[in-house]
């Protein structure tokens, strides 16, 4: 029997897809900030990527100060809001709170984060303005976390910003790749403008670049470009079966999931392969759309798997069952998939083997792959110069995010080949001072 | 018959018994016969009921509070009068009461002006069942300003002469209520003595101001715009009351004299606080304000526990057993050194001893080099301030230990007897000569990194 009904509306859905960190009121928040140590040089901080002052923000809530709290936390990271909620807060800044040393729980960081942004979002105040306006044009490739960050601190300078975006909103996959259960739809956009009607960035939607054109235009046309273009598709696992009806792409899933809701038509029996974070919320998502049966196949074993156990263990909390050691051969059907056949694996030697005759069926009526997104190869090899990792990946100037090609800062998944927003959120922010650095070095040395 | 049916909570407090020694402090939980029965039935053994006098008018609103970090009403403070009722009323409250509760101490606070009110109301109260008198010496709010309350606690003169009055007048004990807005609490206290008051009571409230509304501008608690001094109590003024208390009691005029402690009493151990530095019942307002009047139970039942693992059997078993640990601060032993141990398995690496000791104390705390959080004692740094074990959150973690042999013993008292104390400004029997602290210029080695390189708008 499954964990969830198939929710049948909006009402359904969001009941389904309860946020996992829902906003503190003030008692919550006064009573958690209270139990904050002020750890020197604490480790919260430390463990954040964009290094905010969490002790500072704290004190600031537990003063009363929320609007103080929030510029804090938007000093350091321009997607305070959406961190709040969506970092694995778990492995980085609660996972680092002291009290987890004595086994007391850890300040609720991320709760707390919110606390203040959704309290300034929501009043709308003014709390960054553009830098005065120095004449230069700056592009940015991809509105999402690294790219709106970027924009931001540019604003900040003074630069005039143009943001090319593939898609018809901003955030990347805030809004498109992440687990509803983790941020709404609406709190995306409420920060996104929050942060436009501030610092008065232009964004064009539905503006690829994909063209070597499109390249020379912005070569020509501004001093400096940002590559946030984030990953692909969803690979290819190169299979017999996978054009077959019901097979879909977890990242396509889940794009359909965060526009659809309850629209999103879930089958009986799905199959959805895969180990990391995005396999855990593929599965944990069909489970609350009220799928019977959803089982998560990796094909070694649970502790070699990439996601955090915390991912893996709310998966299992909505109802999915976990198969180890089982790699996809194939997947079996008609027209529609059937099932997919698998081939139990061992270590041998250290090398993942499959054991012979081992292969069995999982009959199934839907299956996704959660198994890596493509690179963005294709357009990154149009751009001269820039030189990329055997990985696919923009290679840059860790000071700077600066490629190889001077003109061009990246940051984001197109640099660390998948990882969170607050990655994203800071390598946008760092590169917009490498980009502001570069173009002010220019100025000084007399053109030759 | 096991070792606690043996504990005898009951007191004799010069001539007043009360089954045991909680008992509330004249103040809003006394305001009634309702809330003194409702009292002595959830477990208080006596009560002194709120001031009765000419009734006067109050205010609305009374009460501030100190909160601290999550911890309502660390201190609080009231600008509320002595009885707004008619003194009838009081009076049949006050037989109703004796009448259910013979055994428990019912005393009346008093606060009049002349002589003939003095004489007038005492006859009224022992008619009504009082068991004993307090006198209201030390309201510092409003009643001040009519020349009495504090105005009379701070003048030991008069105080002795009202006290004169109404010992001549009354035939049940006395007890005199001091304020401690005063510089030296011995001087009523000596005053009262020589009144010849049978029991004191301290402390009042302090005079106080717990805040300032950040929109009006104006000090809590506010009364149409504007407020005025208010009187503070509650766990805030313990430290206070307990010097004090230390004062009367270990002045020889005053000791004989019994001592109701009052001040931010809440627990078992504030009690056993109070009674070992010779107190013999204890007054309790601000935890009732607070919590009602069930947290006598956790009073009741820790003090019992700790006289039973301590083998007393009444309170004057161990009363006073602390005073002759208190003494000058030139007696104190200079030879004996205590120095912070941090326990490696409780640290949580939150690292504020490092910073405390750093900035606020003796730079005797040093951060490891090799990524760990566990900091360390620079032992020939440490002072042995204790410093470092107050902020440290985990119990037990940072102790505080014996460093010295325990075999030398010399005192300020001692070295200025023998002429060995420093007398020039450069002294070589300076305390601190030769100790080490970094040189000025290091502090600016701790400047904040900002560890992601990125311009911080903040700065």
């Amino acid at each position: 029997m499954a964990e969830y009904k198939r929710p049948e509306n909006e009402q359904e859905f969001k009941e389904n897809f309860k946020q996992k960190k829902p906003l503190m009121n003030d008692t919550q928040a006064h009573i958690e900030s209270s139990r904050c140590l002020f750890c020197y040089d604490a480790p919260c901080m430390n463990a954040c990527p964009t290094g905010i002052d969490i002790p500072l923000f704290i004190k600031q809530i537990n003063t009363g100060n929320k609007q103080g709290a929030a510029k804090t936390i938007y000093d350091s990271n321009w997607m305070g809001n959406a961190c709040g909620t969506i970092c694995p807060t778990e492995v980085l800044c609660e996972g680092a709170c002291v009290y987890n040393e004595q086994d007391a729980p850890p300040i609720l960081i991320g709760r707390l984060q919110n606390h203040a942004t959704i309290s300034v979002i929501k009043s709308g105040k003014q709390l960054y303005f553009p830098g005065e306006d120095n004449g230069k044009r700056v592009a940015i490739i991809g509105a999402g976390p690294a790219g709106i960050s970027c924009a931001c601190e540019l604003r900040t300078l003074g630069y005039s910003v143009d943001i090319f975006e593939a898609k018809a909103q901003p955030s990347g996959l805030t809004v498109h790749g992440v687990a509803p259960y983790k941020i709404s739809n609406e709190e995306v956009m409420a920060e996104m403008d929050y942060l436009q009607n501030q610092l008065g960035y232009n964004i064009l939607y539905n503006h690829p670049i994909s063209t070597k054109e499109d390249l020379k235009k912005l070569e020509s046309d501004y001093s400096a470009i940002f590559i946030g273009v984030g990953l692909g598709k969803t690979a290819n696992l190169q299979m017999t079966g996978e054009n077959l009806l019901g097979v879909h792409g977890a990242v396509e899933f889940i794009e359909e999931l965060r526009s659809k809701h309850s629209e999103v038509k879930i089958a009986q029996k799905v199959v959805v392969i895969g180990g990391g974070n995005t396999a855990m919320d593929a599965a944990s998502e069909s489970a609350r759309l009220g799928a019977e049966e959803v089982t998560l196949a990796y094909r070694r074993g649970k502790e070699s798997m990439g996601a955090y156990d915390f991912e893996y263990d709310l998966a299992v909390s909505a109802g999915v069952k976990g198969l180890f050691n089982a790699s996809p051969v194939e997947i079996i059907g008609g027209e529609r998939v059937e099932g997919v056949r698998f081939v139990k694996t061992e270590i041998v030697n250290g090398r993942l083997t499959n054991i012979e005759g081992s292969e069995f069926t999982v009959a199934c009526d839907m299956v996704i792959k959660a198994t890596g997104q493509a690179k963005q190869g294709k357009l990154l090899r149009l751009i001269d110069k820039l030189t990329l990792d055997e990985k696919t990946r923009i290679v840059v100037n860790s000071d700077t995010n600066q490629t190889t090609n001077p003109m061009y800062f990246a940051g984001g998944d197109a640099i660390n080949g998948g990882a969170e927003v607050v990655n994203g959120a800071y390598d946008g922010k760092l590169a917009a001072n490498g980009i502001h650095q570069w173009i002010t070095d220019n100025q000084r040395q007399p053109k030759t | 018959m096991s070792k606690k049916d043996k504990i005898d909570l009951s007191v004799n407090f010069a001539g007043i018994k009360a089954p045991n020694p909680f008992w509330l402090a004249s103040a809003p939980p006394t305001n009634s016969g309702y809330q003194i029965m409702k009292a002595f039935d959830a477990g208080w053994g006596g009560a002194v009921w709120k001031t009765l006098g000419m009734p006067t008018i109050n205010v609305s609103s009374r009460y501030g509070s100190t909160n601290y970090g999550n911890s309502r009403m660390a201190g609080f403070s009231n600008i509320e009068l002595i009885t707004d009722r008619p003194l009838e009323d009081n009076l049949r409250e006050m037989a109703e009461v004796k009448k259910h509760f013979p055994d428990h101490a019912v005393i009346a606070s008093l606060m009049v002006d002349t002589r003939q009110e003095w004489e007038d109301i005492i006859k009224q109260v022992e008619d009504a069942g009082a068991d004993g008198i307090e006198l209201n010496f030390g309201c510092p709010h409003g009643m001040c300003e009519r020349g009495m309350g504090s105005a009379v606690g701070q003048e030991p003169e008069v105080l002795k002469t009202i006290v004169e009055w109404v010992k001549q007048a009354a035939t049940v004990p006395v007890i005199t209520k001091l304020s401690p807005n005063i510089t030296h609490i011995t001087d009523p206290g000596l005053a009262a003595v020589h009144g010849k008051t049978d029991a004191i009571s301290l402390i009042n409230t302090v005079k106080s101001i717990v805040g300032i509304d950040l929109e009006t501008y104006a000090p809590y608690p506010i009364v149409d715009g504007k407020g005025t001094n208010g009187g503070y109590c509650g766990p805030a003024v313990k430290p206070i009351a307990l010097h004090m208390l230390k004062d009367l009691m270990q002045h020889p005029e005053i000791s004989n004299t019994p001592i109701s402690g009052i001040g931010g009493i809440e627990t078992w151990r504030d009690v056993v606080e109070f009674i070992l530095l010779g107190a013999t019942s204890v007054q309790v307002c601000t935890a009732v304000m607070h919590y009602g009047f069930g947290i006598v139970r956790e009073m009741e039942a820790g003090l019992i526990d700790f006289m039973e693992n301590k083998g007393y059997t009444t309170i004057y078993d161990f009363a006073g057993k602390a005073l002759p640990n208190v003494t000058e601060w030139k007696h104190l032993n200079l030879k004996s050194e205590v120095r912070a141990k941090i326990n490696e398995d409780k640290c949580i690496g939150c690292d504020l001893c490092y910073i405390a000791c750093d900035d606020g104390a003796h730079q005797a705390i040093a951060l490891p080099t090799d990524g760990s959080r566990i900091p360390l004692i620079i032992e020939e740094n440490c002072v042995g301030c204790n410093l470092c074990s107050l902020v440290c959150p985990v119990e037990e973690c940072i102790t505080m230990e014996k460093f010295d042999d325990g075999k030398e013993h010399e005192t300020w008292h001692e070295l200025t007897e023998q002429n060995r104390i420093p007398n020039t400004w450069n002294d070589d029997r300076a305390g601190g000569k030769g100790h080490y602290v970094p040189e000025p210029t290091e502090a600016l080695k701790h400047k904040r990194k900002d560890k992601s390189g990125i311009n911080n708008k903040a700065m």
